[in-house]
């Protein structure tokens, strides 16, 4: 017993997390997206990442300095041999286009080909990766804020608080969601923005109904009612006992929650009311390849892969989490 | 008796529980868990609380210290009036009021640790300043015979009687002055309950703490209780010295639960051994008149007309029956 280590509970999932082969790859490919997301302005852009020219030092991608305004770097530098620069891996903007390359295959220029403006569409889609993970980030976090304060409310005071909002999450229920969120994108100005907030007051209700079973269960339990007979108060019960013992199983489905949204955003821009131009998503990509489906494949292909690794990577993701926290769940 | 001896006084409390039926969800009928009980607790003694499964004696003590709200009667604790207060004006009183349940592998928060589980009390009223929490926690694993490199352990690394000393400490922790033990020993391993008893025995002496020790076999209170009071649905048919009660039953129902007290050479048990066996009705259709009478053996015609009512039949030894 001395000897033994303590292990606390999350501890305890993470090991049994490591154990699922595929949630692991899945979990190593969405911190490789995250770190693309974040790191997007030295994976991709027409500014170099160091330029030296005559003894100055520049750094055009982190600041901007003044006697570099107005130039075309890339157009001045790229075959200077008189100054030394370090352009990113992709040597092009999400936005800059270039008539001449319209439409051209994969090449040693274009790793990914360009689309109909000539835009280069690797660059594109590693701008949209941050656009994509952001929105499904964002969408997921404000139904998580919802369905956490609305599903705990009726759970713990149950009766005419219970009643109201477990009707509220019923008319929400029946509302054909993705048609609803089509309505309202229509009435309003188009914008990443909007988009998450939309997609997260809609998608709350799967959270609120999953927290208010789990307050009602734990509200009967015997360490809850302890903590009642100390003279905690209701906030202290539900944040301290209630909350902690519940967030496992809302965990895996705000991870399924992220790739939900992310698949709206990409519908969404597919259809032409996501992301508004010329901002690169990986949905708004693809629903240029629609005109030229017949010949242009890599732009139906590469915007495809990655929604569908990103997606299929969050619900093995979700999956590994689930049965980590629930192994009885693995063995039926 | 010195009024300002008796800490908790209960008068004709009950606790009547909602059954609800049909698509209206209309309350149909009522289980009678605690049905008229007038009870006084004296200071620094136990009193035993027994009783079988649905008797009542469960729901007794959650509503003494006001973990349920009673439907009617009147709860005096330590001078106060708690029937009617509003969890703010009760969260003073519960430091003096504590309660130890019967399954320590459901009363310990499993995502908190030794440290923050016991502390917990001493956080929500701010007896002991931030810094010295630890130290005093410490001193309270001791108190409670545990090792005090636990502190940082979670509750799913221990025993049921390790589990159970995590809870007592919890419940020391904010020095009460009364406590409900609530079959506090009967989810342990025999080896284990003696040990559990004489804990809680030592802190009563040490802390001169107020019990009321539930049970549902008269054996185990034997030992720990000063006074016994034996619940019936919902009712309290007999109380008197823990003595008394063992040496001179006098309701018919004490003593069927003195004869299933399993010991060597027993004589008298045959008698009233097959009166026993029936089942316990059910809390929602308490039989008219005494609700013990289908099961009595000397029941009589008036029996099933007319409620007993608990009277003085010795001097400090009370009972509810027409026939004795």
């Amino acid at each position: 017993m001395n000897e033994q280590k303590s292990i606390s509970y999350w501890r305890g999932v993470w090991l049994e997390f490591k154990k699922d082969r595929l949630a692991i790859i899945s979990l190593v490919l969405v911190a490789f997206l995250l770190f693309v997301a974040i790191f997007q302005d030295f994976l991709a852009g027409n500014k170099p990442l160091v330029l030296i020219d005559s003894g100055k030092y520049y750094f055009p991608v982190v600041t901007n300095h003044k006697d570099l305004f107005g130039i075309d770097i890339k157009e001045k530098y790229i075959n200077d041999e008189n100054s030394f620069s370090i352009f990113p891996p992709v040597k092009y903007s999400p936005t800059e286009n270039d008539l001449f390359n319209v439409l051209s295959p994969p090449s040693a220029d274009h790793f990914l080909g360009t689309d109909d403006r000539g835009r280069d569409v690797l660059a594109r889609m590693i701008h949209g990766a941050r656009v994509s993970l952001s929105i499904g980030v964002v969408a997921v976090g404000i139904a998580l804020i919802i369905g956490l304060f609305l599903g705990s409310m009726a759970g713990y005071y149950g009766g005419k608080v219970d009643f109201v909002i477990s009707r509220l999450i019923e008319i929400m229920i029946t509302f054909p969601v993705f048609f609803l969120i089509l309505t309202i994108l229509a009435f309003t100005n188009p914008s990443i923005y909007n988009i998450m907030i939309v997609i997260g007051l809609t998608g709350w209700t799967g959270v609120a109904r999953l927290v208010r079973g789990e307050f009602l269960k734990l509200r009967k339990t015997t360490y809850v009612e302890a903590a009642a007979a100390l003279g905690g108060s209701d906030i202290r019960l539900m944040l301290k006992h209630m909350l902690p013992n519940s967030l496992a199983p809302v965990l895996v489905s705000a991870t399924f929650g992220i790739a939900g949204a992310i698949l709206v955003e990409s519908s969404l821009s597919f259809l032409g009311f996501g992301v508004p131009p010329p901002d690169p998503s990986w949905g708004e990509i693809l629903s240029q390849s629609q005109k030229y489906v017949d010949f242009a494949w890599w732009l139906v292909l590469f915007p495809g892969i990655a929604i569908f690794l990103t997606v299929t990577s969050l619900n093995l993701i979700g999956e590994g989490f689930r049965n980590a926290i629930d192994p009885k769940l693995k063995e039926g | 008796m010195n009024k300002d001896n008796i800490i908790v006084k209960v008068e004709n409390l009950k606790k009547y529980f909602p059954v609800k039926k049909g698509i209206f969800s209309r309350t149909a009928e009522y289980v009678k868990a605690v049905d008229d009980i007038t009870l006084e607790i004296e200071r620094t003694k136990t009193l035993g609380l027994v009783g079988e499964s649905g008797s009542g004696k469960t729901t007794l003590g959650k509503t003494l210290i006001r973990l349920l709200n009673p439907t009617d009667g009147k709860i005096v604790f330590d001078n106060i009036d708690i029937t009617n207060l509003n969890s703010r004006d009760l969260r003073p009183i519960r430091r003096d009021m504590q309660i130890i349940f019967q399954n320590p592998y459901g009363s310990l928060n499993p995502r908190m640790n030794v440290e923050s589980i016991i502390s917990e009390g001493i956080s929500v009223h701010n007896t002991v300043p931030k810094k010295d929490r630890k130290d005093y926690v410490l001193d309270l694993l001791g108190e409670v015979g545990l090792n005090k490199d636990v502190i940082n352990r979670y509750p799913h690394e221990f025993s049921g009687g390790q589990r159970q000393r995590i809870a007592i400490a919890r419940s020391i922790a904010i020095k009460p002055k009364f406590i409900v033990c609530d079959e506090p020993v009967s989810a342990l391993d025999v080896s284990v309950q003696a040990q559990i008893i004489n804990l809680l025995e030592s802190l009563q002496s040490t802390y001169g703490l107020t019990y009321i020790f539930i049970a549902h076999d008269l054996r185990a209170v034997k030992h720990i209780s000063d006074k016994v009071a034996v619940m019936y649905l919902g009712k309290i048919v007999e109380i008197a010295e823990s003595e008394q009660i063992y040496k001179k039953p006098l309701h018919p129902y004490t003593k069927i639960l003195i004869s299933a007290i399993p010991e060597i050479n027993k004589k008298s048990k045959l008698e009233i051994e097959n009166l026993s066996a029936q089942e316990i009705p059910s809390p929602i259709n308490v039989p008219k008149g005494c609700s013990f009478h289908p099961r009595c053996p000397i029941a009589t015609e008036i029996c099933k007309k007319e409620v007993p009512v608990l009277l003085d039949k010795m001097s400090g030894h009370k009972a509810a029956c027409h026939n004795v």
